[in-house]
């Protein structure tokens, strides 16, 4: 039998259905964020790891120049190491009939007979390699499909000089190369890098490492130290040329997925609790605003003998009601759209299966801030309740006190008709509620606007990498670092407009414990083609008495212009280099390090090399250019910067940054929630005064008026303030979004600010028609007689 | 003397089927203009349905309700609004005044929009309230409220005065002042006064009494002597 107080609690919960659901929906939102992105992150990283492990992929790679395979047994007998083995890779020249340029790719030695030990692949179409063909190869799945390659195909390639004819049988995924990036870039394409398993004997025939390997893979030991294991290579490996062991942590393809997952993972951190905070604060102003109109009632409950705590609880219920309904609906809502998401990451992210986790914890979270922000606003009112006597709260109507505002704004009152009148004195009469109402949809206001910034700001990252820092056409790698006569060349090429060396150099840098792989730019001294530039998008001029580190990098390292850092050179004599830091840039993509190219060329000891150019390209010979380039031994690789812009537009676009689409759909939801409820409640607290009006002769529109244009100037001041708190909310949203790979920037744009407030104002109009519809549709008796 | 209110057969009902409410089954009746009006019964008796139909606040479910030769029944929502605003001024048990203006300003949100009021000073002058007009309702006590809302009502100079229990909340010095006041304005601007009440009293200073009961009239008196308000007994 349920109580009648009880029951009475289910009809008022009927009664109030379509407030009652767009509260619980905001609530709902906040929570769906939470749960959705834990969810994301948590399964996303169950799954790599469960790849990972299944597929054995290695956590040390020593990339050496020519090894005798006896070593690997050594290596295998370092405390902590797993497994070792050793394997040949090779760079291959991939001609594509049919495609201008040549693609770069990575060639893999798979034993001949039986799995490798570690890094093993996952076949996904054709079979494995026969241990007795030479020119048999699998081919990398994403790289196949990019260019509709399939088992049977036949594949013409450069390898160490020699161009052979390959036959495909298979296609392969393998956790070591979920993404492929080509050199020179920082955005991974599956077209544009290729990965070929080859049998060991065939490959070691091919770049004469019989009896030998060029990379040795090594997997560790629970307990053990990845410093002092990697320590132990580097010392067997020395004398054969090692080129210096490295952790799974900067192998490329996991340094991009953990970066994105990582991204998701901030993201997760950083955004949803400002959702949940938005809508914790709207959940406790309706709730102020609910119990306060029900103070009639409370009184009377009063009269009959139930006791404040019974009355208490009776609302407390009705409060946690909604805010459990709607963290319920949240915890739904998240599960189905995480499950969707990971649907579409796992695409992304070219996992062959994906493990569904939910962390329990976001339920807990999300249910406790919606039932303690609604407890809070339930608690508040009901204190100012109880504090009166039965009668008094029973007392038919009495008018709610204006004469303290007395006088206000005297002159511009007179100019006023009366319902303006009753607009203004109903916002200043109550300037808390006027205050919450314009806070709530000054926080919907803020959460939308920021959104936008930061829609824009991917826009903004993009244009100027591409637009503002890189005014080239093209980009021309070389397979050596070259002398700088290969510039002249270049320059000499028909329909070349401008060309502008660069060098590249593999480094690791070292500031104190913080340490980072990355590369430094040699540029020329006033670069035209690519550019470093500052925060007010000037041209950072290179300089040659130091290094100018790119923010983001600068942050990694924790280290400030003025400073030395220590760059430890990977590639030719590996020299180790004390350069002072001598500017900072602005960053968008990576995180970039600049110097003067003919100081660095110093400090390396190799004066005049090059190891790229960037051309700007005549557009009615490019196709001329194209072919020349392919022509040239020099080059090894040429991306187009349309290419590199497009492929970080898909990345921005699929990858983590693409969550951005569904935080602003939510951020929109939030921000007509807030608009609907603010116009629900002071309809429900104006329903009789508009009665009234309606009845000595007002139409409906007049009528309308008094209650819609208090919206409209709440909403109306709202916008600025929104706006303000928007443009400070942006700065940690973006900080959120922003990923070692590219940075978002927060920078104030108009747009965003206007279209922001277009969805507001809209909100609202669709608010106010969906209250004046009701209000139309109610009878002026019934309206009467409404409790106040 | 002419008809300001004439209905045939009028009709309301509430929901349908079995739990349908027949709060006026069929009512005639002729209201000759100028008069005051008491309209008096038990509570649930269709009295207030009258009213409100009458007044232009709700619709009949059938019959035929005329204001002077306006078919009532088949005004639209606008004509209906119009008809409200032109000639009709309510009176209410708990006022229904707008907190937020003052006692002058809540006269004059209705001489903002009527055709030909009077000047809301004027109106409030007919209620004897001259003193405290820039006082808001929370600082007015019940009989004055109530004068605010009738000058209110008055001030659009209508031909007809619905008042649903106009005392109802009051005590009775502060209730007769108040009637006082609806005599005063049947007398000077002619208008029609219908006043509900559960008070029989009342219906001593009326033209003329119906008696309603179980949503239809039981009888109509026509008051040969009518008291003044001082004269009616609390």
């Amino acid at each position: 039998m349920v109580s009648p107080l009880n029951r009475k609690l289910l009809r008022d919960l009927w009664r109030m259905n379509g407030q009652a659901i767009a509260i619980g929906l905001v609530i709902a939102m906040g929570v769906m964020m939470l749960v959705m992105m834990t969810g994301l992150v948590t399964s996303l990283d169950e799954t790599r790891r469960a790849y990972y492990e299944r597929y054995r992929l290695a956590e040390v790679f020593a990339p050496v120049t020519r090894a005798p395979e006896r070593l690997i047994a050594k290596l295998a007998k370092i405390p902590g190491v797993g497994q070792a083995d050793g394997r040949v890779i090779g760079s291959a020249l991939i001609d594509l009939s049919g495609r201008e340029l040549p693609v770069q790719s990575q060639v893999v030695s798979l034993p001949d007979q039986g799995e490798p030990r570690l890094n093993d692949i996952y076949l996904t179409d054709g079979r494995k390699l026969n241990g007795t063909r030479a020119d048999e190869i699998l081919l990398l799945q994403s790289f196949a499909q990019a260019h509709g390659l399939r088992p049977g195909d036949e594949l013409r390639a450069t390898m160490n000089g020699a161009r052979r004819t390959l036959r495909i049988v298979g296609l392969a995924q393998s956790p070591e190369f979920l993404y492929t990036t080509a050199p020179g870039e920082l955005v991974p394409d599956d077209g544009r890098f290729g990965v070929i398993w080859m049998n060991r004997s065939a490959l070691a025939a091919a770049y004469d490492m019989r009896g030998a390997f060029n990379e040795a893979v090594l997997s560790l030991g629970r307990n053990a130290n990845n410093v002092a294991v990697m320590a132990e290579v580097d010392r067997i490996l020395d004398p054969y040329g090692g080129l210096g062991a490295y952790g799974l942590e900067d192998q490329a393809s996991n340094r991009f997925v953990s970066e994105e997952i990582n991204g998701l993972r901030v993201q997760s951190i950083g955004v949803p609790p400002i959702f949940l905070a938005v809508a914790a604060f709207l959940l406790y102003i309706v709730v102020t605003r609910i119990v306060q109109a029900e103070r009639e009632e409370i009184g009377l409950m009063k009269a009959f003998g139930y006791t404040n705590i019974e009355v208490g609880s009776h609302y407390f219920k009705l409060v946690l009601a909604i805010a459990i309904g709607g963290a319920f609906v949240g915890s739904l809502m998240g599960i189905a759209a995480g499950r969707a998401l990971i649907d579409v990451y796992t695409g992304y992210f070219k996992f062959p299966f994906l493990i569904f986790r939910l962390d329990p914890f976001s339920f807990v979270i999300g249910l406790l801030v919606s039932v303690l922000s609604a407890s809070a606003g339930g608690v508040l009112v009901l204190r100012r309740v109880f504090s009166l006597t039965p009668a008094a709260a029973m007392r038919p109507p009495t008018p709610p006190d204006f004469s303290r505002i007395g006088r206000v704004g005297g002159t511009l009152i007179r100019l006023l008709d009366q319902p303006s009148r009753m607009i203004l004195r109903q916002l200043v009469r109550q300037p808390v509620r006027s205050l919450g109402a314009m806070i709530g949809i000054a926080s919907g206001m803020a959460l939308s606007a920021s959104m936008l910034t930061i829609f824009a700001g991917f826009e903004r990252t993009i244009d100027l990498t591409f637009g503002v820092m890189d005014r080239s056409d093209v980009m021309v790698s070389f397979t050596h670092a070259a002398s700088e006569t290969t510039i002249f060349e270049l320059q000499r090429l028909p329909g070349v407009i401008e060309v502008e060396p660069v060098r590249i150099v593999p480094v690791i840098f070292r500031s104190g414990l913080h340490s980072h792989r990355g590369a430094v730019n040699g540029l020329i001294e006033s670069p035209r083609l690519n550019r470093a530039i500052d925060r007010d998008i000037q041209t950072i001029p290179m300089r040659g008495d130091g290094i100018i580190l790119a923010s983001a990098l600068a942050d990694i390292l924790h280290i400030t212009a003025g400073e030395t850092l220590t760059v430890e050179v990977r590639e030719g004599r590996q020299p180790v280099l004390d350069i002072p830091v001598v500017g900072i840039a602005k960053s968008m993509l990576g995180s970039p390090a600049y110097m003067e190219l003919s100081a660095l060329n110093r400090a390396l000891r190799e004066p005049n090399r090059v190891s790229g150019a960037y051309l700007r390209v005549d557009a009615a010979h490019g196709d001329a250019v194209y072919s020349a380039l392919k022509d040239m031994p020099t080059v090894a690789g040429v991306s187009l910067k349309s290419q590199a812009r497009g492929a970080v537009q898909k990345v921005m676009d699929e990858g983590s940054g693409s969550i951005r689409y569904v935080m602003g759909a939510i951020a929109f939801v939030i921000t007509f929630g807030i608009v609907y409820n603010a116009a629900r409640i002071a309809y429900a607290e104006r329903a009789r005064d508009l009665a009234s009006l309606r009845v000595i002769g007002y139409t409906r529109s007049e009528a309308a008026f008094v209650l819609l244009g208090e919206l409209a100037v709440v909403t109306l001041i709202a916008l600025p303030v929104g706006a303000g708190l928007g443009y400070y909310l942006s700065f940690g949203i973006a900080a959120g979004f922003s990923t070692e790979l590219y940075q978002i920037p927060a920078d104030f744009n108009p747009a965003s600010y206007g279209f922001a407030a277009s969805a507001v104002i809209t909100a609202a109009l669709v608010s106010g028609g969906m209250v004046k519809r009701d209000m139309d549709r109610t009878e002026l008796v019934l309206a009467l007689k409404t409790r106040e | 003397m002419t008809n300001i209110y004439s209905t045939q057969g009028l009709t309301k009902v509430y929901g349908e089927g079995r739990s349908a409410v027949h709060a006026l089954r069929g009512v005639d009746l002729e209201i000759p203009q100028g008069e005051i009006v008491v309209l008096l019964g038990p509570s649930g008796s269709g009295k207030s349905t009258l009213l409100n139909i009458l007044g232009g606040l709700d619709r009949s479910t059938e019959g035929t309700a005329f204001f002077q030769d306006q078919n009532l029944t088949e005004m639209t929502d606008a004509q209906q609004t119009r008809y409200r605003r032109d000639h009709v001024g309510f009176v209410f048990q708990f006022y229904n005044l707008m907190p937020s203006l003052t006692a002058y300003e809540n006269v004059e949100l209705v001489t903002e929009i009527a055709e030909n009021p009077m000047g809301p000073a004027q109106a409030l002058a007919l209620v004897n309230l001259r003193e405290r007009v820039d006082h808001f309702p929370a600082q007015l006590s019940g009989g004055e409220q109530q004068r605010v809302a009738i000058a209110r009502a008055v001030a659009k100079q209508p031909n007809v005065l619905f008042c649903d229990e106009p005392t109802g909340a009051l005590d009775s010095k502060t209730g007769r002042a108040v009637l006082h006041v609806l005599k005063d304005i049947n007398e000077k601007l002619g208008a029609t006064v219908l006043i509900i009440t559960h008070a029989a009293a009342t219906a001593g200073m009326a033209d003329r009494v119906i008696h309603f009961a179980d949503g239809n009239i039981v009888e109509v008196i026509e008051n040969k002597t009518k008291l003044t308000p001082e004269e009616i007994e609390w």
